[in-house]
């Protein structure tokens, strides 16, 4: 058996399509989760013990399930919420409330990082309860827990691709209706799998740049 | 449109069955693949270490789905024609030997580097200084992040059910498809991997409080 790429980088406007469809997927998945994960941790730490509880349930839940079961109950879902059922917004949300429980216990990490003084320096100074949650405690924690929530983040970007299942647009939907059209499996997984590995990296060298430019002020 | 009863209960049981032997091949393949992966990629010479090193990057940085796609196609072409559980299995290993071989590289340089030279003052061959010295603690530094990555690994067997294979994910939706009741069905789905995954969550987290409050 011969191989033959020909076929599928004829293709090529669909999967660079399909790879704009699967960064649409990873950007809006990251800020849905990243949303998720400071509203979460504001609530874990807040006086309610029902919310706390709440939200370690949630966290528990999903970092103990797999993804793929998931999106399919949260597709199911949907209708009952009264949504129309959307293959998009689906994954968007299945991935913005997955990475959304990993962040909610990166970010709390680092929230615990910093010293109570920090805070007690900003009641003295005056400073009301939500500029002490932004300033003094979530963008230190932020900066301090980056690394782990990108390398969440690229995770979350190669998640993507188990959206096909519920036949979103992206790559690996792409690829599989290719797949479909030519039977040279191998050579179009091989191919994507490659323009993932590009994408991580991409994804990787991105988030490198964000740390340098907002978290790169003086710490004493 | 049927009830959910014994059948189906029984249907998703054996799928479950699938999911553990998928995970049990995929960690025990990956830990003798991983340790050599470990070694190679803290091996003295370079070119050693960036093949490693390389190893752990392809499988880091693609989709696990993509890595059963290649392997699941892949194999027939280099005449090899396993069933679909084989293609799976051997994808799930060489996933977990680059997973696990990058979190015990990190454990074997977290061991002090002074006991490596001591070792080789005292005369001590590599063969002996891995096997009695480093690996024994390594594998102790390490057993907080093993045990989350095979809860990765358990909750990643799901990815075959998009290949077809009928392990639990799988088995949930044949049984979805069949009752049209799939919010009960892969609610019971769900739980079934909860009641798995999460007691090893809670051990692992549980271990890795317990390393952290000795370091102090």
């Amino acid at each position: 058996m011969t191989l033959d790429f020909g076929v599928v980088w004829a293709r090529w406007p669909e999967l660079l399509m399909g790879l704009g469809g699967t960064l649409f997927l990873a950007v809006s998945g990251m800020i849905l989760a990243l949303v998720i994960g400071v509203l979460g941790v504001a609530v874990r730490r807040s006086d309610s013990r029902i919310g706390s509880a709440l939200v370690i349930a949630f966290v528990e839940l999903i970092r103990n399930t797999p993804f793929l079961v998931q999106i399919f109950f949260i597709f199911f879902a949907m209708p009952l919420a009264g949504l129309r059922l959307n293959p998009t917004v689906t994954a968007i949300i299945a991935l913005g409330v997955n990475g959304g429980a990993y962040a909610i216990e990166i970010i709390r990490g680092g929230v615990e990082s910093i010293p109570t003084g920090q805070t007690e320096a900003g009641l003295a100074l005056g400073l009301r309860q939500g500029e002490i949650f932004r300033k003094i405690i979530l963008k230190p924690a932020l900066r301090a827990v980056f690394p782990s929530l990108a390398s969440q983040f690229i995770l979350l970007t190669l998640t993507t691709s188990i959206a096909t299942s519920i036949s979103a647009f992206e790559l690996t939907s792409v690829a599989q209706r290719i797949d479909g059209d030519t039977f040279r499996s191998f050579e179009v997984y091989f191919t994507i799998t490659a323009m993932y590995l590009a994408l991580s990296w991409f994804v990787m060298s991105l988030f490198a740049l964000i740390s340098r430019a907002a978290f790169t002020y003086p710490t004493r | 449109m049927s009830t959910i009863g014994t059948p189906e209960l029984l249907f998703l049981l054996r799928g479950l069955g699938w999911t553990l032997a998928l995970t049990a091949i995929g960690f025990v393949g990956g830990i003798a693949f991983g340790l050599v992966v470990a070694l190679v990629r803290v091996s003295r010479r370079r070119w050693l270490r960036n093949l490693a090193a390389a190893w752990i990057a392809i499988f880091q940085g693609t989709p696990l789905l993509m890595q059963l796609f290649v392997v699941y196609f892949g194999l027939p072409l280099v005449g090899m024609d396993p069933p679909a559980w084989g293609a799976v299995a051997i994808a799930l290993t060489a996933h977990a030997s680059a997973y696990l071989g990058e979190i015990w590289r990190g454990a074997i340089q977290a061991v002090p580097g002074g006991q490596s030279e001591a070792a080789h003052a005292l005369g001590i061959r590599y063969r002996s200084l891995m096997r009695d010295i480093i690996l024994p603690q390594a594998f102790r530094l390490s057993l907080p992040a093993t045990i989350g990555f095979l809860v990765q690994l358990l909750k990643g067997t799901s990815l075959a059910a998009i290949v077809g294979f009928i392990e639990l994910t799988r088995a949930g939706q044949i049984v979805s498809n069949q009752t049209f009741k799939p919010l009960i069905v892969f609610g019971i789905v769900g739980l079934m991997y909860f009641l798995l995954c999460w007691p090893l969550s809670l051990w692992g987290g549980r271990m890795e409080r317990r390393m952290a409050r000795n370091r102090r």
